[in-house]
Parts: structure tokens; C-alpha cells; sequence
């Protein structure tokens, strides 16, 4: 039983698709697996005894022209669930059973796939190490005590534990491709626009994007074809061409311009992550590419940007929990009372300090010297981009300035935290894609990943660059299953 | 009236004061749908039956513009003869209350979707013109029922999402009875577009009322206070009169007037302070980031013009050249869609040889009189404009005089009856048979010999004695026009 967990997604479709597994098969040896796993904390609640029932009527009447017919699933629980407990990893919505689903996990379940149960998130999406959440924070499968990285840090967890084939996790200014980067995954953040936000719980909207999460770049290819969707009731989802990105995948990149930005190279950077870029560099020619030094000046006002609009973004979305309507509600003398109790007992200190930073910057009187500047920065960043890709088709830097680190080791500096989203933020502040593959280990053995950055709605162009690169790294995860007794 | 006898001024000792009122206006826009969810809008429903996922706020609902509300926001701006925006964009205004389930109100604050414009307002001094600042649309806010239990406050968000226009004019109004003009000329465009009912009891038409006052004579405009969320015209005018006065009172007893929001207690008839500058919210707008900026084509808005259809003002002129109306008769008959709609039935059905002069009396006289004391809007009028269009044409063609119509318009208020019928099978048909009439006219003449000779002596009084006296013999259905004639000429 134990390697079907070790199958990748693709395999594991085609074995179901030529009845050498059945979906029941499958969905048993990732709930074997996930119920050995507990101590990685990467689950909120568990839909187990639901999903193996699922998944014996799936073979009863097995539907193979689906592209996920019968595989078992476990999703961030940001996305809601119908039925299921929706949490986004906060007390304050610690009892919160949504009447309805989001509109990318029912893209995944109308292709056939099963809930096998909600994951572990940093509270609202707000972290860098899933230490944030109210459930605890998740164990990397990587080492003991290690953090998964976040928000997405239960889905990483879950994938590189094998405790799900593949998941789904959402990206704000990083959250799946710096957890993907630190457990030694494949994750991708879709352009804005391409996966519907209808349904998950809301941290900044204009940045906020659902993507595939996955051992290898085919399995992301195939679960980005199946969430990513034109819906009408998220107006600021894009109507494009969707690619069938695992079918049209190509290792040929030949030719292609791959843009090296400097602007990346910064101070206190580890010299294992500048080793790491420059094998990344060569791997590129090796595929046949070429790599072109490009500048994106305004890099370094990303992060302080970002940290104006998604608080600002979050403060106002934020709202919405006040023990009036669903939710955690604490007893109040009054109405206020009420409030204030409710929020301070229900929200933790990240998504406060948050809270807190956004109402300040879209206070009167300060709106202009922060909400509009960063507006105005936000736009030289993606002009800066839109200048770059005159010249390249896509964009290679490090995913992370560093590996994974020690759970409670950031916990109490906040900036030091911030920081490791500094290469993810910019993608999220020009609503581009981008992707981080795993590209080698450090000194620890811990995984690097590499990024790979396009143009908007060219996600087959990065998908392809990524899995070209993939063949050259020949990366293997050291997952030592430290965690099973 | 000379203009200086219309002047709203508020006189102590030797000072004149002059107020000058600004008005925001929220009509709710009217539609099947609420502004950002697909959820009803029927006024009267049973608590939170008319709430979707999206209206009461749950974790990433997201809102959708309703396309129709955009449609009539334009709309009525053109019926205001104001700009409209080919961009506007939606901003969240920020606060907490039980009855807001997003913890914001999703509104246009920087970009409305309609700039400046401007109404006519007739006064009996003249026309006025009152400038329009702006018009943007944004989400009512749901409604918390406080009187249902000692501890606790229900809501009720069948409001919560439903569309509203808030309509800004600029600080042009002077006088109360400036401001009853403009709400119902404001209502007036609005229905005739179809955009807002208008209707003041249902909230569907609410206003903020920002008064201050100055020295007659004076450019410069005093601290102005805001009165809240009035509901009634008769309510804006009692605010506006204590709001000016106490005013005028700080002012002359040398004190200033501090720039507060004020609610208007209609028990008391008075202004109280709700909240100082100081005390302002801080509304934190930004651009919602769930919604894209708003943009519209020449087109789309070109499309809505040519559906726009003849608004009062336009009207007026027409039934002044067409009709030979009054102005004041026009004013009167095109102020209310449904009276306008009525009388151009009339008009229809009374055919080629026909009374407009006659007509228009009856519906301002008659007809408005039933419905007051019935309390019905015209729209629910008892008489048909087909009917009535009959009846006036019975009087126009000498059948029935008009004192007998008065008889027959009463009888056709109940269940709409055929005038025509009525005059027959009650007999009612005029005696315009000049020979049967001087027959009648002899034998009064003859019966009252004395009183014959009185007159011709010089006591001429008597001639309506003679009136009487035929009439009360024909049953009041002679034609009083030929009994005139007859007896001048036989007495």
C-alpha cells in the first residue's frame, strides 16, 4: 500500500483510468497514511469516513474520462466547503460550516476527485511559517521542528508527507510558492484572474489567487487546467484562453528568453541561494535557453508596498467577523463591547498587528502617503515587469532568500518574517503567474526552490520552462518519514 | 408676488438672515434586484427573506454590479441633465454596525457615476434653477429592530444590499418651500423615468438636509449642520425652520455654531446633536478591490438616451402650446406621471370636437376632490379616463348641463359606470327644446304675474327668481343657457 502514496498524480490517474487502482485503493492508503501522520499537524478537520464512501460509490460506476476520476484530495481550509467546517485557520470562524462551495474545489470535484479533509493554514492566510494559525503550527516532513513555510504551510505539509496526491493552496505575496520552496515542492500562483476567488475566504483581494500545489510540474499543470476558470461571480476573474497546460506541456524551451534581474541579488542573501540561481542559470542553457540580465528597479519597494495594500485590503475584509452574524461571538455588556471582545478573543495577534497596519494607512489624513503612494508603486512595479518582458519571456530568481527555519524562531520578529516573501511579493503586486520548483538542498539538506516568473495568462510558457528544468535538476526529496513510529 | 415678498428670511431686531439648504437625497433605485446579489426587493417582506450569501457578508461571497441599476443610475441623471461618467469607480466606506454585514458599505465616493446637472423648479415668483453636484449609486444598509425584546437587537437585512442613489445637489435652496419643490420635482423626473417610486413611506425616498444661514446680502456661507435621514417633506421643512432659527439664535446671541451632524426629532419638533466634527467617522475609503472600476461606452449611454421618455418639463411646454394651457394648469397636470398619463386619455378619448379647457377643470376640480377625500392616488381612480373623457364631452355637447354632471360624476364613482347610461336611464338629458322650454317658461311667467311686472319695473334681482323657478319645473335638466335667453326675451 505504502507506494501508492508515493505515486504522482499523474500516475495515479492513469493507473485508476487502466483499473490497476481503484479509486478506493487510493483513498485508503492516503488515509492510512494521513492518520499516521497527525504529528505533522497538517490537517484541520478530516473527512475521511466521507471520502472512502465517495470514493467506493466512485467505483461502483467509475467515471474515466474525468481527469481526476476518484483521487482523494485534501484542500486549504480557505477554500469553503459545503458541509464541511471552513476555519481559514482562525477561532474566530472555528465553528463555521459553509452552505456552499468555492468555485475551484467544485471545479476539482466535478473532474471527479474526493475531499479527503481541510488543511492546516496560517490565520487568514497571514504568515510566512504557519505558526499563525489557531490549530497549531504544522510540522515540515522535511525535519522535526522545521516550519512548512506558509500561509499554504498544511498543504505543503500534506504533499511533500504524501499525505494527499495534490492540493491546492492560495498566494497572497507567497503563500504557496515559499511553503512549495521550503518542503520541496512544485507550487504555482496562477495570473490574477485565472482561478475564480468565489469562495475563499477573502485576505487581500486584489492579490489573493488560487493555485496547484504538487510533487512534479506535470501533476501542477493538470490541477491548474482543472481549477483555473472564467467565473461570472467574481468579477475580477478573466475571461482567456485556458490551455489544457498538462496536455500542451513541452520540455522544449529552446530558444527562449529567460530574464536574470539583478535587482534580486540582495544584501545578506546566503551564498547557497546565489549558488542556487547560478545552477539555475545553467540548467536554462543546458535546455537551450538563453538568459538575458534585465533590471526591475522598483524591486525593493515590493515588500514595503505590499505590506501597505494587503493589510489595507485585509483590515476592511477583515470586517465581516463581528460575532454578529456566524462565527465565534464573546459576551459583550453592548453592541461594542461585543465587538471588541469578539475580535480581540477571536482574532490572533498576526491578523491584528494586520488589522492595525491597514486601518492606519487608510486612515484620513495618512491614505495619501501610504495607500496611494503604494497604489502608485504598485503600478512602476508592474510597469517594470511590462518593460522586462520587451525583452525576455520569462523571469528566473530564487523563491526564498533562505531555507526553512526552526519553528518559533521568527516568531517574535515580525520584519524578519516579512522578508521572506521579498522575491514572491512583486508577482503578487503585478498579478503575473509564477512558479517555484525544487531545485537543490542546502548545507541542512533543507530544499531550495527556484522561481520562475511570466507574462500574464502565459502559465504554459513557465509551466513548460519548469518542467524542462525539472528533467536537469533531477531533484529528490528527503523525506525521511520521520514522523511515523 | 413680487420676488422680494417670496424671500425665505428669518428677522431678528435689525438682522435678516438668509438660509441656504443643500440636500442629499437617497431614492432607492427601482428594481427586481439588489445591487450586488440577485436577491429580491419587494418592500413588506418577512424578515431576512430576501437575503442572499453575498448581502449577508459570508466569507467570500463576492459582489457582482447589477447591470440594470447602473442603467437607471444614467438614466436618471440624464433625466437630471447632468454629465455621466463613462468611468466611476466603487469605494468601500468603512464602519461598524449589526445592521452592515460587511463592516462596510460599498459606495462611490472619488468617481460618482453621474457629475454635475441641474432641475427647473416652477415657484410662484418664476422658475429656479438648483444645481446638481452629483449622483452615485451605493448599498442600503439592513435594519435594526431594537423593540423586540429587552436585551436583545434583531436585524433584519432584506435592505441590506438594495440599491440606492444618493443625489447631491449643491447648496441652492433658500427657502422650505424651495425645498418641497425640489424633492417632488426630483420625484417627479423619477417617475416619469421609472427609475425610483418615490415613495416616502416605504423610505424609498429619504434626504440628509445641511442647513446654515447667513447675513442677507452676504457671499460667504455659514457653518453648516447636517440633519439626518428625514423622511417626509413636511418633516425636512419643520427641521429646516427650527435648524435655521436656532442658527440665527447662536448667532445673535454672539455665539458660533458648531459644524455637527443633527437628527431631527419629530415629536419634539426639534434638531438634536448626534454627533460633532470631531466625533466624525472616519470612513476609511478606499477603491473595493472585489469590484473592477465601472466603465461605460457612448454607445451604451446613447442607447439609454433614446429610452428616456418626455419629461415634465418638456411636457409642460407641449401641453402650454399643444393644449393652450395655463402654465400653472400644465405645472399642476404634469408634476405627477399618472395625472399627465390620465389626461392625455382624456384628451384622447374625447375626440375631434373637443373641451381641453373644460377637461383640465374637471380633473383639477372634481376629480382631484374625490381622490382626497378617498385618499387614492389618480392611478387608482374610481372613474376611467374613458369614462370621464364621455362625460365631459356630454357636457361640451350641451346633453347634460353642468350641474347635472356634477349629479352623474358622483353616480359614476361607483364602479366606473358609463355617464351615458347614467343620463339615460336616470332621464337626465338637458331640455334644449326651445319650444317645449318656452312652453315652461309661459306658464311660470303666467303663475307669477306680479312679480313679472316687478321686474320689468326695474327690480332686475327677480330675473334669478325666474331662473329658479324654470329650472326647479324642468327638474334642473334645462339647458340654463336657452332658459336665459327665453326669459330675456319673453319678460
Amino acid at each position: 500500500m505504502s507506494d501508492i502514496t508515493k505515486q504522482s498524480l499523474t500516475e495515479l490517474v492513469e493507473n485508476i483510468k487502466n483499473k490497476k487502482l481503484s479509486s478506493t485503493d487510493v483513498t485508503k492508503a492516503f488515509i492510512d497514511r494521513s492518520e499516521k501522520s497527525m504529528e505533522l499537524n497538517a490537517y484541520i478537520t478530516n473527512d475521511f469516513t466521507s471520502a472512502l464512501d465517495k470514493a467506493k460509490k466512485f467505483d461502483q460506476k467509475p467515471n474515466l474520462d474525468l481527469k481526476l476520476p476518484g483521487i482523494p484530495m485534501a484542500v486549504k481550509d480557505l477554500f469553503c466547503t459545503k458541509d464541511i467546517k471552513t476555519t481559514a485557520g482562525s477561532k474566530i470562524l472555528n465553528n463555521f460550516v459553509p452552505t456552499y462551495e468555492s468555485t475551484v474545489t467544485e471545479n476539482i470535484w466535478n473532474e471527479g476527485a474526493i475531499l479527503l479533509g481541510k488543511l492546516n493554514c496560517d490565520e487568514f492566510a497571514m504568515g510566512s511559517s504557519n505558526e499563525t494559525s489557531f490549530f497549531g503550527n504544522v510540522q515540515s516532513p522535511i525535519d522535526k521542528n522545521l516550519v512548512p513555510g506558509g500561509s499554504s504551510g498544511g498543504s505543503a505539509s500534506a504533499v511533500a508527507g504524501q499525505l494527499t496526491p495534490v492540493t491546492i493552496g492560495t498566494d497572497t505575496g507567497g503563500s504557496i510558492r515559499q511553503p512549495a520552496s521550503f518542503t520541496g515542492i512544485v507550487g504555482l500562483k496562477p495570473t490574477y484572474g485565472s482561478c475564480s476567488r468565489y469562495g475563499i475566504v477573502a485576505f487581500a483581494s486584489s492579490l489573493d489567487q488560487a493555485g496547484p500545489m504538487a510533487q512534479n510540474v506535470k501533476d501542477c499543470a493538470l490541477l491548474q487546467e482543472v481549477i483555473s476558470s472564467y467565473d461570472p461571480k467574481d468579477s475580477t476573474s478573466i475571461e482567456f484562453k485556458r490551455n489544457h497546460y498538462s496536455k500542451e506541456l513541452t520540455n522544449n524551451i529552446k530558444g527562449k528568453k529567460i530574464g536574470i534581474p539583478k535587482e534580486y541579488r540582495v544584501d545578506g542573501m546566503p551564498k547557497e541561494i546565489e549558488d542556487l540561481w547560478q545552477k539555475g542559470i545553467q540548467y536554462i542553457k543546458d535546455c537551450g535557453a538563453e538568459t538575458i540580465d534585465i533590471s526591475l528597479p522598483n524591486t525593493s519597494y515590493a515588500l514595503p508596498t505590499y505590506y501597505i495594500v494587503a493589510p489595507a485590503e485585509a483590515s476592511s475584509n477583515l470586517a465581516r467577523y463581528d460575532g454578529v452574524k456566524y462565527g465565534f461571538r464573546a459576551k459583550g455588556e453592548n453592541l461594542i463591547d461585543m465587538y471588541e471582545k469578539t475580535r480581540s478573543e477571536g482574532f490572533g495577534a498576526e491578523v491584528q498587528r494586520r488589522i492595525m497596519i491597514g486601518t492606519y494607512v487608510l486612515s484620513s489624513g495618512y491614505y495619501d502617503a501610504y495607500y496611494l503612494k503604494a497604489q502608485k508603486v504598485r503600478k512602476l512595479i508592474k510597469n517594470d515587469f511590462d518593460e522586462a518582458y520587451k525583452k525576455v519571456d520569462a523571469i528566473l530568481t530564487p523563491s526564498t532568500p533562505s531555507s526553512a527555519f526552526k519553528i518559533g524562531e521568527k516568531t517574535n520578529d515580525p520584519v524578519s518574517m516579512y522578508l521572506n516573501d521579498i522575491f514572491t511579493v512583486p508577482v503578487n503586486l503585478a498579478g503575473l503567474p509564477g512558479i517555484s520548483i525544487p531545485a537543490g538542498h542546502d548545507s541542512k539538506g533543507y530544499p531550495l526552490g527556484l522561481q520562475i516568473i511570466g507574462k500574464a495568462f502565459d502559465e504554459q510558457n513557465i509551466l513548460n520552462i519548469a518542467y524542462a528544468m525539472e528533467e536537469k535538476i533531477n531533484f529528490k526529496n528527503k523525506i525521511t518519514d520521520w514522523w511515523i513510529k | 408676488m413680487s420676488e422680494k415678498d417670496s424671500e425665505y428670511l428669518i428677522n431678528r431686531k435689525d438682522n435678516q438672515y438668509e438660509v441656504v439648504i443643500g440636500l442629499e437625497v437617497h431614492a432607492q433605485v427601482l428594481s427586481e434586484s439588489k445591487l450586488f446579489s440577485t436577491s429580491a426587493t419587494k418592500f413588506g417582506a418577512e424578515p431576512n427573506t430576501q437575503v442572499s450569501l453575498v448581502d449577508a457578508a459570508f466569507p467570500g461571497m463576492l459582489p457582482v454590479i447589477n447591470e440594470f441599476c447602473i442603467k437607471q443610475a444614467i438614466k436618471t441623471g440624464i433625466g437630471l441633465n447632468a454629465k455621466i461618467n463613462k468611468r466611476s469607480v466603487f469605494d468601500r466606506k468603512n464602519y461598524f454596525y449589526a445592521d452592515l454585514p460587511q463592516g462596510y458599505q460599498i459606495s462611490q465616493f472619488k468617481d460618482p457615476i453621474v457629475g454635475e446637472g441641474k432641475v427647473i423648479l416652477d415657484m410662484p415668483n418664476g422658475q429656479k434653477e438648483v444645481g446638481i453636484e452629483r449622483l452615485h449609486l451605493e448599498q442600503d444598509a439592513g435594519k435594526s429592530i431594537h423593540d423586540l425584546d429587552p436585551q436583545n437587537t434583531f436585524v433584519d437585512l432584506n435592505r441590506s444590499g438594495v440599491a440606492l442613489m444618493e443625489i447631491v445637489s449643491k447648496p441652492d435652496l433658500r427657502s422650505p418651500d424651495e425645498v418641497n419643490a425640489y424633492i417632488k420635482k426630483l420625484r417627479s423626473i423619477m417617475r416619469y423615468l421609472g427609475t425610483c417610486d418615490g415613495n416616502m413611506q416605504e423610505g424609498s425616498l429619504r434626504a440628509d438636509v445641511n442647513v446654515s444661514v447667513r447675513p442677507k446680502g452676504s457671499k460667504e456661507f455659514g457653518t453648516r449642520c447636517e440633519i439626518k435621514n428625514v423622511n417626509s417633506i413636511k418633516f425636512m421643512q419643520m427641521a429646516i425652520e427650527y435648524e435655521a432659527n436656532r442658527q440665527v439664535d447662536l448667532i445673535e446671541e454672539g455665539k458660533t455654531i458648531d459644524q455637527e451632524t443633527r437628527l431631527f426629532d419629530t415629536k419634539k419638533n426639534e434638531t438634536r446633536s448626534m454627533r460633532s466634527k470631531e466625533d466624525a467617522h472616519d470612513y476609511r475609503y478606499f477603491p473595493d478591490p472585489d469590484l473592477l472600476p465601472l466603465e461605460v461606452s457612448e454607445k451604451f449611454i446613447e442607447e439609454l438616451k433614446n429610452d428616456i421618455p418626455e419629461l415634465p418639463d418638456d411636457k409642460k411646454k407641449r401641453f402650454i402650446e399643444e393644449f393652450k394651457l395655463s402654465s400653472y394648469e400644465a405645472n399642476i397636470l404634469v408634476s405627477d406621471i399618472d395625472t399627465a398619463k390620465y389626461f392625455e386619455e382624456v384628451v384622447a378619448k374625447m375626440g375631434k370636437n373637443k373641451d381641453i379647457k373644460l377637461a383640465v377643470n374637471w380633473i383639477t376640480g372634481e376629480l382631484f376632490a374625490v381622490l382626497n377625500s378617498k385618499g387614492l392616488e389618480i392611478s387608482q381612480s374610481p372613474v376611467s379616463a374613458k369614462n370621464f373623457a364621455i362625460l365631459i364631452n356630454l357636457i361640451k355637447n350641451g346633453t347634460i348641463s353642468g350641474k347635472i354632471a356634477k349629479t352623474v360624476f358622483e353616480l359614476m364613482i361607483d364602479g366606473d359606470k358609463d355617464p351615458q347610461k347614467i343620463v339615460e336611464e336616470k332621464g337626465l338629458k338637458q331640455q334644449s327644446d326651445p319650444k317645449a322650454l318656452e312652453a315652461l317658461i309661459d306658464k311660470i311667467i303666467n303663475d307669477n304675474r306680479e312679480k313679472a311686472i316687478e321686474y320689468k319695473q326695474g327690480k332686475e334681482k327677480l330675473f334669478g327668481f325666474f331662473v329658479g323657478q324654470a329650472m326647479k319645473a324642468s327638474g334642473g335638466k334645462a339647458n340654463p343657457q336657452l332658459i336665459n335667453e327665453i326669459l330675456k326675451k319673453k319678460l
